[in-house]
């Protein structure tokens, strides 16, 4: 654990809502390594999201430094954040959110479209289905798939890119224990594998168990890690 | 993302919502159906007047007494001198024929019916310069002319309303004024045109109509049609004619007191009439385009509401404005086009739709679609797409991903 994936140096978020400002992050800093297994985890309202939206590029704090992979994301144009995102960044969210009126396969292959692959988009969409054990479901549309199946799906998505990181926003949240159980061991497989960082943002302590690293956002700031 | 890609994803988006999205086109199909349709009625009104403009005859001028152009102080009426001075060879080179007619509107009777039909007071040389064919008998002669004969051609209406039939009148007796005259022919049927029934009229040697008709007691003449040698002996032929009437009547330097109008004259006039009436029922029908526009405008913005969190995945894997932009334009040009396809075809029948009634209703025309009004339809249709979609497709584009993946 040497390279540095994640550099973040004081980071805050300054929302404003009517008069008043909200301060969802106030000079936070953290540093995550390749191929690490981070939890987030901390109350809500706690700035544990914000923090997600940051680290994953959907948005952009209000002061501080933030490097992903070697690249600054401050100042970025929102087309250049949609690139870093494309390339950098898989996500997985709870509710799954995947194209309903889609096939797995047109679904994994989505992000490698806005990437703008033509060639062997199929086939790679294809091998990342098969990495997730869906080989045998790769033409069946969301509503026909369990909520288990539907998380892989969305893992598969995540990481058809190859992605520096993935981010999972409370990603077992949705599943019932053993299915979730089933995803959490997918997912951790799946960065033995492949070395691809993975960061999960979390409520549930089992979750955070499976964690390399566990680090508490509360009110803003990192409060504590455990390895 | 390649072109086809967005195509089918729009498709597939537009499959989604069959109810929402083929209603939308609905609004669309009748705006396009109507603007073609239209343009159709419009061209074919404009072609109709134009045929029957060109069934006068060839190379005629229309010789008027008065000038709606100049102030003139006791304009001349013109007569049947003036219209002999006009076909003098010497004088007029480039006129080939002159046909003065003398017009009433009479009362005649026979078979115990009565009817008021316009009669005209003809010279032989009449069916050649008005190009005037007959089904049944012979024109007049100048043997009738000269001899002031009680003779009459009549037409196949005016035939019809007084002896019920249209064929074997040669023979019969019909009164004009109460007075009687032998039918030595029959018109052949020039059909209802956009300018009215050619077939409701009589005609008799001028002579004739001077001598023995109410209206016809001087040497005045209603019209005179002058035939030019040539299509490019119009315009002399025009000159000629003035110059002899202007001699002839005394007229002031620059003021006449009769007009002269050719038949390519007629043509303007009466296509500028036609293009004025067809910009305004294409712009009638342009409104329902628009109010189509607006329906897309509509049923685009609840669309992007309605995929917010859709919108927010997409960015959320890299989706560039660009890309959201294209894919919402893509929807909305779609249904466009295809109101406009189907518009289109739509609106050809209804144009054949208003040519069979114009039938029924016995006053035929033909209604043009042309190439032109497809065109335009198309055009029209695609860029209301564009215009209408641009506002919704922006929407969608600047949507924050926070925000929209937050959205429920």
């Amino acid at each position: 654990m040497s390279e540095t994936v994640i550099s973040a140096k004081n980071l805050t978020k300054v929302y404003k809502m009517g008069d008043m400002e909200v301060h969802a992050l106030r000079g936070l800093s953290l540093d995550i390594y390749k191929g690490e297994v981070v939890a987030i985890v901390g109350p809500s309202g706690s700035g544990k999201s914000t923090l997600m939206n940051i680290l994953g590029c959907l948005d952009l704090p209000s002061s501080g430094e933030y490097s992903l992979d070697g690249e600054q994301v401050a100042n970025l144009t929102d087309d250049q954040l949609a690139d870093i995102r494309n390339r950098k960044v898989g996500f997985v969210f709870q509710s799954f959110n995947l194209l309903s009126r889609q096939t797995a396969l047109s679904n994994v292959e989505l992000p490698l479209r806005y990437a703008g692959q033509v060639e062997g988009r199929k086939e790679r969409a294809r091998q990342a289905l098969i990495a997730v054990g869906l080989e045998d479901r790769i033409s069946h549309r969301p509503y026909e798939l369990s909520g288990g199946q539907q998380q892989r799906v969305a893992i598969a998505r995540a990481l058809v890119n190859d992605p520096a990181i993935i981010m999972a926003d409370e990603p077992t949240g949705n599943l019932d224990s053993k299915v979730g159980q089933e995803i959490m061991d997918l997912i951790l497989t799946l960065n033995k594998e492949r070395g691809t960082t993975l960061i999960i943002i979390t409520h549930d302590p089992r979750v955070a168990a499976q964690a390399g690293r566990t680090i508490h956002v509360i009110d803003g700031v990192v409060e504590g890690q455990e390895q | 993302m390649k072109l086809t890609q967005v195509l089918i994803e729009a498709l597939e988006s537009l499959n989604a919502n069959k109810m929402r999205s083929g209603l939308t086109i609905l609004g669309i199909v009748i705006g396009v159906a109507a603007v073609i349709a239209m343009l159709g009625v419009g061209n074919g009104a404009q072609a109709s007047i134009t045929g029957s403009i060109n069934d006068i005859g060839t190379n005629i001028l229309f010789v008027f007494s008065g000038n709606s152009d100049a102030k003139v102080r006791n304009p001349r009426p013109l007569t049947i001198q003036d219209a002999e001075a006009l076909a003098d060879i010497f004088a007029a080179p480039s006129v080939q024929a002159v046909a003065p007619v003398v017009q009433g509107q009479n009362e005649i009777s026979g078979g115990g019916q009565k009817s008021s039909v316009q009669v005209s007071g003809v010279v032989p040389v009449h069916a050649q310069v008005l190009n005037e064919s007959l089904s049944e008998g012979e024109f007049f002669s100048e043997a009738n002319l000269l001899g002031r004969a009680s003779i009459a051609i009549i037409g196949q209406d005016t035939a019809q309303t007084i002896f019920e039939r249209k064929s074997g009148l040669v023979g019969e007796t019909i009164r004009i004024d109460g007075q009687p005259f032998r039918i030595t022919g029959v018109l052949a049927s020039k059909g209802g045109g956009m300018m009215g029934s050619q077939d409701n009229r009589i005609l008799v040697p001028l002579t004739t109509f001077q001598a023995r008709l109410k209206g016809g007691a001087n040497d005045k003449v209603n019209i005179i049609y002058v035939q030019a040698i040539s299509a490019e002996a119009v315009p002399s032929a025009a000159e000629e004619v003035s110059q002899i009437l202007r001699t002839r009547h005394r007229t002031e330097v620059g003021v006449d007191d009769f007009t002269v109008f050719t038949q390519q004259d007629f043509l303007s006039t009466a296509q500028s009439i036609t293009g004025v009436f067809t910009v305004f029922l294409g712009g009638i029908a342009a409104i329902s385009l628009l109010v189509g526009g607006i329906g897309i405008m509509n049923i685009m913005l609840v669309s992007v509401v309605e995929r917010t969190r859709e919108i927010g995945l997409r960015k959320a894997l890299g989706a560039r404005r660009g890309d959201i932009l294209t894919q919402f334009l893509a929807e909305s040009s779609l249904l466009s086009g295809l109101g406009g396809v189907i518009g289109i075809l739509l609106g050809w029948l209804l144009a054949l739709g208003i040519e069979q009634v114009s039938i029924a209703l016995d006053t035929p025309f033909k209604t043009a679609i042309s190439l032109d009004s497809v065109l335009l339809a198309t055009l029209f249709s695609a860029a209301i797409g564009l215009f209408f979609g641009i506002y919704p497709a922006n929407r969608a584009a600047s949507l924050e991903p926070v925000e929209a993946l937050r959205y429920e």
